[in-house]
């Protein structure tokens, strides 16, 4: 099966970004999705496939299925799938594999969910009165910033990471947010401020670690050939990959190497390209040290060199790699993706206003969830 | 020991109770596969390695190094207000598996990877026991 370049992102919406209360994952989905139809100038009659990535903090069976409700859309294919942060990318595969096979045309495919007003107790704290819990409840660690902070100190371990360089990650997405409209957190961040922060779980202070918002975001998906009549220029699937270490933390034996290492040079093989191809690139980053991980995983450079890789400004917006150019998880929105492959759209569309790169062709994905327990990668060139 | 520990206790399910109960008797027990002879944990019917659900428990050293470890500043859990910063590592046992526990009698500043750990058993109430570990 060829999929390089017949499949398209035809649209891309979103919400708001930050504390939106009184909504629900439902409605906030829905509001992405229409945003991504207009943007595609896709007739939603069309839309005959409706994929959603659960609400993280709120998993509720048949979620798609109610999206599909408050759409109007009869969809002839549904799903909502759990591979955490990476299912972004794994339900575009599923999109294009269902429209492959002739099971639908148009997909819409979104995640939506309320943390920061509804209930976040997925994301760490917990009530008094909770009075028994696993090794780590037990142990008085909770919530995803520790266990990344594991894998920081495992990696300054192995080696060999300064502070600053963690800090040269908040620092710079923040700088590309100040250029984002619609980033939640646009004020300037020097290093002082980085360093000056508190501290969360050591390594770790307050800004390697990525903020907990309310929002939703979406994306069309078609065949190449429908994209062609629409109003915008396609952006074309090279290839996608997946790789998902899938134990817990603590038994998974390598730490610093992850199912990145396995699902980017996928999706570079499918797209038959090699990374001095790639023109940007939107990496996962709900905390510093996961894009850093992720580069070397992905073949940038090698393993542990990726704290003095992004260095230098390379990854600035003028750099050879620009690098979470709408600000990511850590300063955009700490939506758990689907905001960095809106924004790969955008500059491949040419689209991003102060913060456009130039003249990119191809941009490179990474989706990851849990602790980096899943992970899969998006190709798109213009 | 104290009637107001105020931190989450250590849950008891089927699977994990020869763990839970050889705590209380200051061991260490981890099941060991019958097939491939691996220890493994957490506790699980089939062996994640050979998928034999033939094992046995048994008491294993208490002894490990320090794999990874953190310093918690954020209070996540109202009953570790009085600890902050404390630290929590994750202890390779030299029998193989990794656990997640407290390090007790050693400075937050002095905690190394690949220092050697002991066991270290604390009565945190009548009838649970929790692990911790402590420099060896």
């Amino acid at each position: 099966m060829d999929i390089n370049g017949k499949y398209c992102i035809v649209g891309v919406g979103h919400t708001a970004y930050g504390r939106l209360p009184g909504r629900t994952a439902v409605n906030l989905t829905v509001e992405a999705i229409r945003n991504a139809i207009d943007d595609s100038g896709i007739d939603k009659s069309e839309i005959d496939a409706v994929l959603t990535k659960y609400p993280t903090s709120n998993f509720q069976s048949l979620f798609s299925t109610r999206v599909s409700q408050a759409l109007g859309v009869y969809p002839k294919v549904t799903a909502t799938l759990d591979q955490a942060g990476a299912s972004n990318i794994g339900l575009i595969a599923y999109a294009i594999f269902c429209i492959e096979a002739g099971l639908c045309s148009a997909a819409v495919v979104s995640y939506g969910d309320n943390p920061l007003t509804g209930t976040r107790a997925v994301y760490g704290g917990r009530p008094a009165g909770a009075t028994y819990g696993g090794d780590e409840a037990v142990s008085g660690m909770t919530g995803a910033p520790c266990g990344y902070a594991l894998i920081a100190q495992r990696y300054r371990f192995e080696y060999g990471l300064k502070e600053e360089q963690l800090g040269t990650i908040a620092t710079t997405f923040r700088r590309h947010a100040s250029l984002n409209p619609n980033a939640q957190y646009r004020d300037p961040m020097s290093m002082e401020d980085y360093l000056n922060a508190r501290w969360v779980a050591e390594p770790f202070r307050l800004f390697d670690c990525c903020p907990v918002t309310d929002g939703a975001a979406a994306v069309v998906v078609t065949s190449a050939e429908r994209a062609r009549a629409l109003k915008k220029a396609p952006v074309y699937v090279m290839g996608f990959g997946q790789g998902h270490p899938s134990w817990d933390l603590p038994q998974r034996p390598v730490w610093t190497t992850t199912g990145a290492a396995i699902s980017g040079p996928a999706a570079l093989r499918m797209a038959g390209i090699g990374v001095s191809d790639v023109d940007f690139a939107e990496l996962y980053d709900c905390f510093t040290i996961v894009p850093i991980v992720t580069l070397e995983d992905y073949g940038f450079c090698k393993k542990g060199e990726g704290p003095e890789y992004i260095g230098g400004g390379r990854i600035d917006l003028a750099g050879e790699l620009p690098l979470n150019t709408s600000g990511g998880l850590l300063s955009e929105t700490g939506m758990p993706g689907m905001q960095l492959i809106v924004e790969a759209v955008r500059q491949l569309r040419g689209e991003a206003g102060p913060r456009q790169v130039r003249d990119p062709e191809i941009g490179i994905v990474s989706n990851q969830g849990g602790i980096m327990t899943t992970h899969a990668t998006l190709v798109l060139r213009r | 020991m104290t009637a107001e520990y105020a931190k989450p206790l250590p849950l008891r399910t089927e699977e994990n109770a020869p763990y839970i109960n050889g705590l209380k008797e200051k061991q260490v027990r981890l099941q060991r596969c019958g097939g491939c002879g691996r220890f493994r944990y957490p506790p699980s019917q089939f062996c994640p390695s050979c998928l034999s659900d033939e094992a046995e428990w048994q008491g294993v050293s208490g002894r490990g190094t320090v794999y990874s470890f953190i310093i918690v500043h954020q209070l996540y859990h109202p009953g570790f207000r009085e600890d902050i910063p404390y630290s929590v590592a994750v202890v390779e046992l030299d029998e193989g598996p990794r656990l997640t526990a407290n390090i007790v009698g050693c400075a937050n500043d002095d905690l190394r990877i690949g220092m050697p750990v002991q066991a270290d058993f604390f009565q945190a109430a009548p009838d649970a026991v929790i692990l911790k570990f402590r420099p060896a």
